[in-house]
């Protein structure tokens, strides 16, 4: 059995509980046990560096040291936390002074980061350490004829981390295929939805959800998949006032990996929190079960 | 005699935490630009932002909308031919314009930063009705509307909590803080 820390992070326990639970239900079936954090706090998202870096590094070396405390890897399923934990964990091994400073504060909350602790982001678990060959292993409901776009966003990519693909890369695609669900060729799965920027620059985050939309549309997709709360609730929730400031009309359900893998698996829609999206998913499962 | 360093120079030495190349090997190439999603939407582009700050601009660059507007994609860092790390810049670029308080009026970026920031360090999590106050008075009626809407919708759907969460160790986390920042009485 697999066995790794979890950081769900602030999304995930109330807007992106959905993701969560299909976490949970997923991963179990998969025979991997994720240990929550003891006791995690905010990892600071897009927002915490923008004021001070060194309390940044420091919110983040909290977390990554309650990781170590279990000895295990870190999985963060949503990439704003994945990218602050893998670049803090990076730097600070880099820099073992700035670790020392942080590790001084750190000593009021009896922790002590070291950097043993790996951090990969929920979706590399699902495509490298489990594998798509496994996944589909314990399909039982596969979902043929669901096409799908694979939306990876940015910080799952992105700043480079090693020699990886970060102009084409497959993964993704590669795990929904395992469910039996169609990837369908999605030009934009790496332009940033701006997710970031829906409360502080509004028109411009619309607009970029407007593009995302439009090309998932044209490529023929019934849904769009993501693997961060951000994005999801940013290509979702704001596609009614994408509507209404571009007279589009666009109604495209926006669902997390993880609900779509547990579907394959047989898991009721209700234990993965299907039900919970503002652009219901219904009409495509419905279409789904009529094609059987 | 005192020289002190110029513009470039500060932002770069911003940068310590960066891996990237100095901004002045800038090449003005322009893939940053043609890359960025958010370009059109900015006073500048990020291509001319960095010639503005090469070129010692400095209350230029402090009075553009363009650092606040980028949105942490990432994706002009990792095309960047000269392997300048841009997107950390831009944020180093939202550090120095909070620190000397001199950012482009009307901008809701620097107020949200702050407020975010400060939610954090009282409850070690962040709870979105916080932010909301930030922002949404500075929205018109429809946007209001909009947005009033959406958080209904979402609240009926159970996705947003009615009671802000907080860490257990909330003392020890404030004491923590209060090594890297000394928080007067509160530490």
């Amino acid at each position: 059995m697999k066995e790794y820390a979890y950081f769900p992070g602030c999304s995930l326990e109330k807007m992106a509980l959905s993701y969560h639970q299909s976490t949970m239900e997923t991963t179990k079936k998969l025979g991997v046990k994720l240990n929550e954090l003891e006791d995690w706090n905010c990892c600071g998202a897009t927002t915490y560096f923008h004021v001070d870096e060194l309390l940044a590094y420091t919110l983040v070396a909290r977390n990554l040291a309650q990781a170590e405390k279990q000895g295990l890897d870190v999985i963060a399923p949503c990439s704003a936390c994945y990218k602050n934990m893998y670049f803090t964990r990076e730097h600070l091994n880099k820099e073992p002074d700035l670790a020392d400073h942080i590790n001084y504060a750190l000593e009021e909350d009896n922790l002590k980061f070291a950097g043993t602790s790996k951090v990969k982001h929920l979706l590399e678990l699902f495509a490298h350490d489990i594998g798509p060959e496994e996944i589909s292993k314990k399909v039982t409901q596969p979902l043929t004829g669901l096409n799908v776009a694979a939306y990876y966003g940015c910080q799952i990519l992105r700043p480079r981390k090693d020699h990886e693909n970060v102009e084409d890369p497959h993964f993704f695609e590669e795990v929904l295929a395992s469910t039996g669900a169609t990837p369908v060729d999605f030009a934009l799965k790496m332009r940033c939805c701006g997710g970031s920027l829906i409360i502080t620059s509004r028109i411009a985050a619309l607009a970029m959800v407007h593009n995302l939309l439009q090309n998932a549309v044209d490529s023929n997709a019934m849904l769009i998949v993501t693997a961060c709360p951000l994005c999801q609730v940013n290509l979702e929730c704001y596609q009614q006032q994408v509507n209404q400031e571009f007279n589009t009309n666009y109604r495209i359900p926006v669902l997390y990996f993880t609900q779509i893998v547990g579907l394959a698996f047989g898991i009721i829609p209700k234990r993965l929190g299907i039900g919970t999206e503002l652009v219901s998913f219904n009409p495509v499962l419905s279409q789904l079960k009529s094609v059987k | 005699m005192t020289r002190k360093p110029d513009f470039g120079q500060e932002v770069s030495n911003l940068l310590h935490a960066a891996e990237g190349s100095p901004l002045s090997t800038c090449i003005q190439c322009g893939t940053c630009s043609g890359t960025c999603p958010v370009a059109p939407h900015m006073d500048h582009t990020p291509r001319k932002l960095i010639a503005m700050i090469n070129a010692g601009m400095k209350n230029e660059v402090l009075a553009s909308n363009t650092f606040w507007y980028c949105a942490s994609c990432f994706h002009c860092t990792v095309r960047c031919p000269s392997d300048i790390d841009i997107a950390e810049a831009m944020y180093a670029l939202k550090r120095y314009s909070v620190w000397k308080g001199q950012y482009k009026e009307g901008l809701i970026g620097p107020t949200f930063s702050e407020t975010f920031v400060k939610m954090i360090v009282r409850t070690g999590r962040s709870y979105e009705p916080v932010l909301a106050p930030t922002y949404i008075f500075s929205y018109g009626m429809v946007k209001f509307i909009q947005e009033a809407f959406n958080a209904t919708s979402m609240m009926l759907k159970g996705r947003i909590p009615i009671l802000p969460a907080r860490i257990k160790r909330i003392e020890n986390f404030r004491r923590m803080i209060g090594r890297i920042i000394p928080l007067g009485g509160q530490s």
